[in-house]
């Protein structure tokens, strides 16, 4: 029988035990004595959320594929089992072996959204590993950052030693070689760390001395060792189909989030909105070829049997072959009884045939992310998706067969208006009112409904919006009133309905978002107030924050509304994404006036992402 | 073409439960390359049904589901096939062929085998007393206990659904009735059991194990459900 961490008692008295006994297929089983570098991969929140994560298992692929290496999961403990581990001091353990977690050689640990950093110090905290990177001894594992939040580190900068910035596909094998061979030379900690600092891609925090102005902004921020760099630029993947991808995904036991087998088509987007983080850290776009995907899709059928296949990119419609993949994937999975979910499409006739063709009309709906709610703010965010786009969308899927329509949105976007606001209810009227102007009487199943929900603005690093004022609290309630009374006012009114975000955790995520060194702090004292889960809106408590802020003495205004002069020194800007800032600057002053810029494929933009060398940028150039 | 699946479910396998099961060999079903039989309409499923579900925290030695497959090898290459594609600690052990009219396995479930044993540290004090205890209760003309029903308390007599209550070795083996009628489950019984010895049931004292499911066959005799169908040569 394999060993698990913890007894039958424990495990029998808390929900869902499956979470933290490993064993699912396609589980990697190493003999943990064989290797010379232990790998601890995590995802800080509950086992469902984290196994649904396509990088964890990419870059689980990559370590194992390695003789030299075992790299094992960990994922938070639910809040029943966290208590119990407190109270009898068990350490986390990793899934595969079961072995503690401080024993590894290295702890890394992918950050995918800003409101899981209490759930970071629970990891360590469990671990028994200290919080602080400056108080990690020899016989402590190296912990590592990755994935988009390492893209702002530093309200996080004390609890890491290092942060890796982009891709994990590139760089990993040369920093493990480091490791080995420092080790193996009796090196030390310090020694290895001075040497990951000069490999590309990796930030070494505790390198670098940050001095601050009078007005609170960053004064300079400066390496303190030779061996650090003043720039850390992001390492990226630059031909998708030279780096292997998963052979044999993890196939769970519990029905976890994304229950499916996942395909990643691309990587990168040309729609430069203004918003979107990703759409801009991840430039260029960079396309995996047919074969390849074809291969792939095959192969992943083959070893996990899921029932379900998904495209995963951050805009679909946009992957050159969708047309003749789409078609592979109709005849392959027909024949094995297996369902294909097209995320992320654009809503034309392409799309609808093709979904009309993999699911049930009556029972899916459609969804649109118009992101504003009038063409003038579309225009100010540059999301190419006009008015006309939507209605003609709609109308062919009314008259394809469905009447469910999703529409997302946001509030809070920089020069909002009240008419944007209502935009909103009146775009989701239009299309109301289409519905029955398009479908006769007689063939109607029902009445149309729509269902429209807007998140509130976060402005990221790295976008053009990074200079942005974020509304408070109040504000962000105030213009969902308004949209919510507008609604009212609609003739569709009973058709239609309307939802928006909690504000609160909103302006935290501003917070953290664009926070510097001196957030580390509250993230610790929240943490300690009981702050756990904050993304959970179950377990989300404003106030162990709000006592956190003030007993730390950090204003969070400071980060959020504050407007942000041009020339203001970011703490982010140490880090080359790819998008100069330059680039971001110009777009911010588009912005503001409401000009539109066009798409990689249309023109380029100059954005700064050309110099990689590859993708998009040379696409007609082959 | 009807097949009737017995497989084992061990070590760290108990925690997951019914359902997870299920989805476990549906998905191992693919990765088999089984050619099973599924429904019509826009999200097919497989044609596939388990005998009795097993309760977390419960090993077994007798699980069983049937499936309905188009085409298929021999017993021995099924079998091959899907304990490639199992993890460890689920085991296929037969694959046989039903008579197409033959009743699934669900409908069939009569009763039970299970053994149950001490986890380490809650063996009783005096092993031979205990036993002896067991014995005498199992010696009772009626053992008779209070359910709860959805329209209130139900008095009824455990003592007839009780086939067999004896010792192996250091545990306890019992054959009780289960399915959809009279479903007994193991720690029912033992509960009942230190009820009736004024102590207070320890819900993690034994490590249950279930041996082997039984159907009723023409004459009414328990047989186990893999041996309503024949090997496939």
């Amino acid at each position: 029988m394999r060993k698990l961490a913890l007894p039958d008692e424990i495990l029998l008295s808390i929900q869902q035990p499956a979470r933290y006994i490993g064993g699912e297929v396609n589980m990697c089983v190493k003999d943990p004595k064989s290797v010379a570098i232990r790998f601890a991969m995590c995802f800080p929140d509950v086992y469902e959320i984290g196994m649904s994560h396509l990088g964890i298992q990419i870059l689980y692929d990559m370590f194992n594929r390695r003789d030299d290496t075992y790299c094992e999961r960990v994922y938070s403990p639910w809040t029943d089992l966290d208590k119990i581990m407190r109270e009898k001091q068990i350490p986390l353990f990793a899934l595969e072996s079961q072995d503690p977690i401080k024993d590894f050689d290295f702890l890394g640990i992918t950050l995918q959204y800003e409101m899981c950093y209490t759930n970071v110090l629970q990891i360590l905290d469990l671990s028994q590993i200290p919080l602080h990177s400056s108080d990690r001894g020899e016989g402590d594992p190296i912990v590592i950052g990755g994935g988009p939040c390492a893209y702002n580190p530093e309200p996080l900068a004390e609890f890491f030693d290092l942060f890796y910035i982009g891709e994990g596909e590139t760089v990993y094998g040369q920093l493990l070689e480091a490791y080995k061979l420092i080790r193996s030379q009796g090196g030390s900690r310090r020694d290895f760390l001075e040497k990951a600092a000069g490999i590309p891609g990796i930030y070494v925090p505790a390198f670098y001395d940050v001095t601050y102005k009078v007005d609170g902004t960053i004064a300079g921020f400066k390496p303190n060792l030779p061996c650090a760099p003043d720039k850390v630029t992001k390492e990226l993947v630059l031909d998708m189909d030279q780096v292997p991808y998963i052979e044999k995904p993890l196939v769970p036991f519990l029905k976890v989030t994304q229950d499916r087998l996942v395909l990643e088509i691309q990587r990168g987007c040309i729609r430069g909105c203004r918003f979107c983080q990703a759409g801009n850290v991840y430039r260029p776009l960079r396309e995996h070829g047919l074969n390849y995907l074809k291969d792939c899709s095959e192969r992943l059928m083959r070893t996990t049997g899921h029932e379900e296949i998904s495209l995963s990119s951050l805009s679909s419609s946009d992957y050159t072959h969708l047309p003749e993949l789409v078609e592979f994937l109709i005849k392959e999975c027909s024949a094995k009884g297996i369902n294909i979910s097209l995320p992320s499409l654009r809503i034309d006739a392409f799309s609808l045939d093709v979904m009309s063709k993999v699911q049930d009309v009556k029972k899916s709906s459609l969804t649109f992310a118009p992101e504003a709610g009038s063409q003038r703010l579309r225009d100010v965010i540059n999301k190419g998706l006009t008015e006309e786009v939507i209605l003609q969308g709609a109308a062919d899927a009314f008259r394809g067969g469905w009447n469910r329509v999703k529409l997302y949105f946001m509030l809070g976007l920089p020069t909002e208006q009240r008419e944007d606001m209502e935009g909103i209810a009146l775009l989701s009227e239009k299309i109301a009112r289409l519905y029955y102007d398009t479908v006769p009487k007689d063939q109607r199943h029902g009445k149309v409904q729509i269902v429209a929900s807007s998140s509130f603005f976060v402005p990221k690093p790295f976008t053009p919006f990074q200079w942005a004022r974020m509304c408070t609290r109040e504000e962000f309630l105030e213009r969902a009133y308004i949209v919510k009374n507008k609604f009212r006012e609609m003739k569709n009114f009973k058709s239609l309905k309307y939802n928006w975000h909690e504000a609160d955790v909103t302006v935290l995520e501003g917070v953290l978002a664009r926070g510097d060194r001196r957030v580390s702090a509250v993230v610790e004292a929240a943490y300690r107030n009981g702050a756990l889960f904050d993304s959970w809106s179950e377990y989300f408590d404003n106030r162990l924050w709000e006592k956190a802020f003030e007993d730390c003495g950090v204003d969070p205004d400071f980060y959020t509304v504050r407007e942000r002069a041009l020339d203001e020194k970011f703490p982010w800007d140490f880090i080359d994404a790819g998008v100069s800032r330059e680039f971001l600057e110009r777009e911010w002053l588009l912005a503001l006036k409401g000009q539109v810029s066009p798409n990689c494929r249309q023109k380029c933009s100059g954005c700064g992402a050309r110099r990689f060398q590859g993708g998009v940028c040379y696409e007609d150039q082959d | 073409m009807k097949i009737r699946i017995k497989f084992s479910k061990q070590g760290s396998m108990k925690f997951i439960g019914h359902l997870d099961i299920m989805r476990y060999f549906q998905k191992a079903m693919r990765r088999a390359e089984v050619d099973i039989r599924y429904s019509e309409g826009f999200s097919p499923h497989q044609i596939m049904s388990f005998a009795a579900p097993l309760g977390v925290g419960i090993t077994s030695m007798g699980e069983y589901l049937d499936i309905e497959v188009l085409s298929t090898d021999t017993s021995g290459v099924m079998t091959d096939r899907l304990n490639k594609v199992m993890v460890d600690e689920i085991r296929i052990l037969s694959y046989r062929k039903l008579d197409d009219g033959s009743k699934n396995a669900m409908s069939l479930v009569s009763a039970a085998d299970y053994i149950l044993n001490f986890r380490d540290g809650y063996g009783p004090e005096d092993r031979e007393a205990f036993f002896k205890a067991l014995e005498a209760f199992y010696d009772q003309e009626q053992i008779l206990i209070v359910k709860q029903t959805k329209r209130g308390q139900k008095e009824m007599d455990l003592k007839p659904l009780i086939y067999c209550l004896e010792r192996r070795g250091e545990g306890i083996f019992m054959k009780v009735s289960t399915g959809s009628t009279d479903n007994i489950k193991p720690e029912l019984v033992m509960e009942e059991f230190y009820r009736q010895q004024q102590r207070e049931y320890p819900p993690f004292a034994f490590q249950i194990q279930r041996e082997e499911v039984y159907g009723r066959d023409d004459c009414g005799k328990l047989i186990p459900l893999e041996e309503f169908g024949e090997d496939i040569e």
